[in-house]
């Protein structure tokens, strides 16, 4: 049994939008799946039924939801709190101790490559540096399940790709299952053991790929032909699933 | 950054230049405009000093008048923002109960004060309560509005963040709608705390008895033609409304300042 299962999720909301179409697939402990399709299919819609902020219309998912990181699209951090209290908000939402909190949040904080800005306020941050505190503030829950909403949307290429490189070895090292979501078919190649094509609304999983590559990961393999090939595929894929 | 500390003139020549050219025209009024016989409308700045703030009984008795003023704006605001962030949250909780309480603070926005300060005093007497209820009604509208859109204005990201992890409404309230409301309410207050003092006046001018505050310092200089006395109120009131005004900012800048607003180079 994987540790997040989809079983024929459809969705059509009060408005009559059918957004999701019998979607089933599971995501276990050390796999990292990727969807990617086109803009409006319905790839938040089904994180947002994952992680139980929408109930879906038909199907049911089976996850533990206590277990669940989520990473939004946009860095959604308070403004009031610096790096470190917004990085210590979940503990505190879950009532661990002063001490245990602020050790869990320096942890992740240093993880994510944010010390020595502990005591900035979002507004002093740069776009990445925002997503690095939101991911710092997630994995301080530890969580087995992990689902991103296409968090790196709105970062530059390169922070795009040393953040990629940042949730690699996080990946690496906590082995959880890793749900994402993203436009960039690079970074989806280069992040999962599996990529899944969804197609436009109602969203639908048309294709699946294998990922050809194992962890621990080197930058290096976007350079391999096997990489070029399989974004290749990936990308004849997404255009089939446009139409 | 040291810039900020250091004498800038280009920060204090403007203001004080408009100053100049205000007094210059006072003085062009009272004394080339206005014949002899008329100069009694606008008397010249000097001697609205020496009559107004210099003459020791005169100033007092304004200062008197201001301390009643002020007092009764002090305590109609406070209240004004107990209730009306009372309000405010009990709104934010529901659409349905927004619905049931806004029009009627839209309605008590639209009220002339001036149409209710006789009938409050023809109820309620000219006490000192009376007053600050006139303050309260002046000043509650922009609490309610300001702390209604503060509180509903937190991010839905972060709103689904707290329900993931299966947040209670008094935390949510505490961690989420309360901070993110502050800039607001602050907003809010500094508008509300120039209304508490002009409705302080009002009720005072109006009523035209009990404890003797700026408001009946106006209309009895006024009555006397006392065109120095009444500049120098004028002059006092509005400094009053000056001064709150200022002093919300200031604390609105301690409280939020560090983290409101976006990265500008100020
Ligand atoms: N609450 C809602 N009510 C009605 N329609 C909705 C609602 N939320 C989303 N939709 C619609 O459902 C569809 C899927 O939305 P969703 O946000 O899941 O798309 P997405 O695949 O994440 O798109 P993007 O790549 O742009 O983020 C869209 O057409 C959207 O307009
Ligand atoms: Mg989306």
């Amino acid at each position: 049994m994987a540790t997040l299962t989809f079983s024929n999720i459809s969705m059509r909301f009060p408005d009559g939008t059918e957004a999701l179409s019998d979607v089933s697939f599971g995501v276990s402990r050390g796999e990292f799946v990727t969807i990617v399709g086109p803009s409006g299919c319905g790839k938040s819609t089904l994180l947002k039924i994952a992680a139980g902020l929408l109930d879906a219309t038909a199907g049911s998912v089976d996850v533990d939801r206590n277990g669940i990181g989520y990473v939004f699209q946009d860095a959604t951090l308070m403004p009031w709190r610096t790096v470190r209290r917004n990085v210590e908000l979940l503990a505190e939402l879950h009532g661990v101790d002063k001490d245990e909190r602020q050790r869990l949040a320096s942890e992740a904080i240093d993880l994510v490559g944010l010390s020595g800005f502990e005591n900035h306020y979002p507004k002093s941050l740069s776009g990445g540096m925002k997503m690095r505190a939101s991911l710092a503030r997630t994995l301080t829950m530890k969580p087995p399940v992990f689902l991103f909403d296409e968090p790196f949307g709105a970062v530059d290429e390169i922070t795009r790709e040393r953040l990629n490189e940042e949730t690699l070895r996080l990946f690496e090292a906590e082995k959880f299952a890793g749900l994402f979501i993203t436009h960039s078919i690079s970074e989806a190649v280069f992040l999962s053991t599996k990529v899944y094509v969804m197609s436009a609304r109602p969203g639908r999983l048309v294709a699946s790929f294998d990922v050809p590559f194992g962890y621990p990961r080197s930058p290096e393999i976007r350079f391999d032909p096997r990489f070029a090939e399989l974004s290749g595929e990936i990308s004849h894929a997404l255009r089939g699933a446009h139409s | 950054m040291s810039k900020k500390a250091r004498f800038d003139v280009r920060l204090v020549v403007p203001p004080v230049a408009t100053g100049a050219l205000i007094l210059g025209i006072w003085y062009f009024v009272s004394y080339v405009i206005l014949d002899p016989k008329r100069r009694f409308l606008l008397r010249p700045p000097h001697e609205v000093w020496s009559v107004g703030f210099a003459n020791g009984d005169n100033f007092s008795e304004m200062m008197e008048g201001l301390l009643a003023t002020s007092k009764t704006a002090f305590w109609g605001l406070l209240t004004a923002i107990l209730l009306g962030f009372l309000l405010a949250v009990i709104m934010s909780q529901a659409k349905f109960v927004e619905r049931a309480i806004f029009p009627y603070a839209v309605v008590l926005q639209a009220i002339p004060i001036l149409a209710i300060v006789p009938l409050i005093g023809f109820w309620f007497g000219y006490g000192f309560m009376p007053r600050v209820f006139i303050c309260v009604i002046i000043a509650l509208f922009p609490i309610i509005v300001n702390t209604l859109f503060g509180l509903l204005s937190a991010e839905q990201g972060l709103h689904d963040l707290l329900t993931l992890h299966n947040t209670n409404r008094v935390t949510r309230l505490r961690k989420l709608m309360f901070p993110a409301a502050l800039p607001a309410v602050f907003a809010g207050l500094r508008i509300s705390a120039g209304l508490s003092v002009i409705g302080a006046i009002v009720g005072d001018f109006y009523f035209g008895q009990g404890e003797v505050g700026i408001g009946q310092l106006l209309k009895r200089y006024a009555a006397r033609l006392d065109g120095e006395q009444l500049l120098a109120a004028v002059i006092v009131s509005s400094g009053l409304g000056v001064l709150v005004f200022t002093f919300f900012g200031w604390l609105a800048n301690r409280v939020v300042g560090k983290w409101a607003g976006e990265s500008r180079g100020a």
